[in-house]
């Protein structure tokens, strides 16, 4: 209980922290994981080949190594001087973006044939189809799987404490560190991403209730 | 094809606008990997120089130590995993009901705990100056607790009268888990179990955290201690580093993929799960959700059933 009460500060930076790069990147894979989704079930042989290799190359990497690139490559290609929570949202929301990619690309997959085909007899376009008949019913699909993939970058976050990010592994390490027994401080940083965690998958459950439609 | 839901097989017309599409999406992806390669090659990153450094014998041998020392982890993390997610689904299935809450809440609380908090939280707390086993047993903890659901999952995929049969022969309870719903559980679910297996390969990249010398780690130190023309050889060492990490995660997801064919030629009535990729949460796991501590072993109507 001290190690809480004696440094609740840096406990609370740490929390906000680890919400807001959760949050950041979150909504960085959210974007580019459509995108990619859009490539990978698009007509055109090129982008449909970018999204697959997207897809390969940052699932078969470990996040840790994407956190090096984002550290000491991008600064070299773009502009030097971003700071550790940019760098560290983008390693994360690249990362997870191939995830949501795959999730979206089988959600799709689940919107029945005659759907698409209705709409293209009504002479909708590629993109109004994917926009206003595909993805909407993909939504409902998509949900459950989405939560999992947030849930999962909620505590790949952590790995972010390791290259000087403010969060919560920061604090554990700082804490122990300063001496505390590991016990405690296990307990209340376990505690914190519960917290997180629970309020990710009680949002998509809320979602999913408000979204459901009968089939 | 799940592309043949979008778009009809496309006329001489939308050939002609796809032809320009795929220039255009040609020119920009090659226009962006370009101005990156140009950016590198004016910051010295790609001087022959910099990629020299892997001539050297040092340096191989630092690699084959940490390729070792990865494969090592690994291997433990693997054995650890399985032991304990064979023990967590059997007592998660147990008839007792302690037993069933005692691994339930086990199972939870790790899982949603991140991995480089329990491992760091391991290595601290007990195995400081054993930062292999600390890594071993962290990778253990978290993924042994996945795999207990895979596994949990497959044993409710394996069809009911299986169960019922080998109760009908007067087979123990015991004798029913090891004998029968185990194996066919394990068999069904072989292909998410090595994708799980391909996570846990790239989560031992965490030990650099513990100072375990392993590929991520001695990548960092390579390119922190090589200068070469006043600049460190971060973007050399990463993509080759990165190179072994994606030919040793695409080994094993190969793997599960032939397995999974394999398994589909054989005719014993219970369908191999498809082989995943490496995925960050398991389907089977939503699959699975909604069960916990009911009375008695559900039934879910899993994935894998084939009625023959």
């Amino acid at each position: 209980m001290n190690v809480l009460l004696d440094h609740f500060p840096e406990f609370r930076d740490g929390f906000i922290g680890t919400v807001s790069i959760t949050a950041v990147s979150s909504v960085i894979a959210l974007v580019l994981g459509i995108i990619v989704a859009g490539f990978r079930v698009s007509p055109v042989p090129p982008l449909r080949f970018f999204g697959t290799a997207w897809v390969t190359l940052l699932r078969n990497t470990p996040l840790t190594l994407l956190f090096l690139v984002s550290f000491f490559v991008v600064p070299e290609i773009f502009f030097p001087g971003m700071s550790p929570f940019v760098l560290g949202s983008l390693a994360l929301g690249f990362y997870t973006s191939a995830f949501v990619c795959e999730a979206v690309r089988s959600g799709i997959s689940t919107v029945p044939l005659g759907q698409a085909e209705a709409a293209r007899s009504l002479g909708m376009t590629f993109f109004q189809t994917l926009r206003m008949i595909v993805l909407p019913q993909a939504t409902r699909t998509v949900l459950p799987p989405l939560s999992s993939i947030f849930i999962a970058l909620t505590k790949n976050s952590a790995i972010a404490g390791a290259f000087s990010v403010t969060e919560l592994f920061g604090w554990q390490t700082l804490m122990s560190e300063q001496g505390y027994a590991i016990g405690p401080i296990f307990v209340w940083v376990a505690a914190a991403y519960l917290v997180v965690t629970f309020t990710i998958s009680g949002i998509f459950r809320l979602l999913e209730r408000r979204m459901e439609v009968a089939r | 094809m799940s592309a043949s839901v979008l778009y009809d097989t496309p006329g001489p017309k939308a050939r002609v606008r796809n032809r320009i599409y795929a220039a255009l999406g040609t020119v920009a992806i090659i226009a962006l990997v370009a101005v990156s390669i140009l950016r590198l090659g004016d910051k010295g990153h790609l001087d022959p120089a910099m990629w020299d450094i892997f001539n050297y014998a040092g340096i191989r041998q630092n690699i084959a130590e940490a390729l070792l020392s990865t494969l090592k982890a690994f291997g433990l993390a693997a054995v650890g995993s399985l032991v304990l997610g064979v023990l967590l689904a059997v007592a998660r299935l147990s008839d007792h009901r302690p037993v069933r809450v005692v691994a339930t809440g086990f199972i939870e609380v790790f899982r949603s705990i991140p991995l480089l908090i329990t491992i760091y939280a391991v290595w601290v707390g007990f195995l400081v100056d054993y930062s292999m086993w600390a890594l071993a047993l962290g990778l253990s903890i978290y993924n042994g607790c996945v795999q207990a659901e895979v596994l949990r999952a497959g044993v409710n995929s394996v069809p009911k009268g299986q169960r019922e049969a080998a109760y009908a022969l007067g087979m123990s309870k015991t004798q029913v888990m090891t004998n029968v719903l185990m194996p066919q559980a394990v068999r069904a679910m072989l292909p998410t179990i090595i994708s799980q297996l391909v996570v846990t390969l790239k989560d031992t990249s965490l030990g650099f955290v513990i100072l375990y010398p392993e590929l991520l780690y001695s990548a960092r130190l390579i390119a922190s201690n090589t200068q070469v023309n006043g600049q460190y050889p971060y973007v050399s060492t990463i993509v080759v580093f990165g190179a072994i990490y994606i030919a040793l995660c695409l080994a094993l997801s190969a793997l599960a993929t032939w397995i999974e064919k394999r398994g589909r030629r054989a005719k014993t009535g219970i369908a191999v799960h498809a082989a995943a990729d490496p995925a960050e949460a398991p389907g089977v796991l939503d699959d699975a959700a909604p069960t916990g501590t009911g009375d008695g072993p559900d039934v879910a109507d899993g994935p894998g059933i084939t009625k023959n």
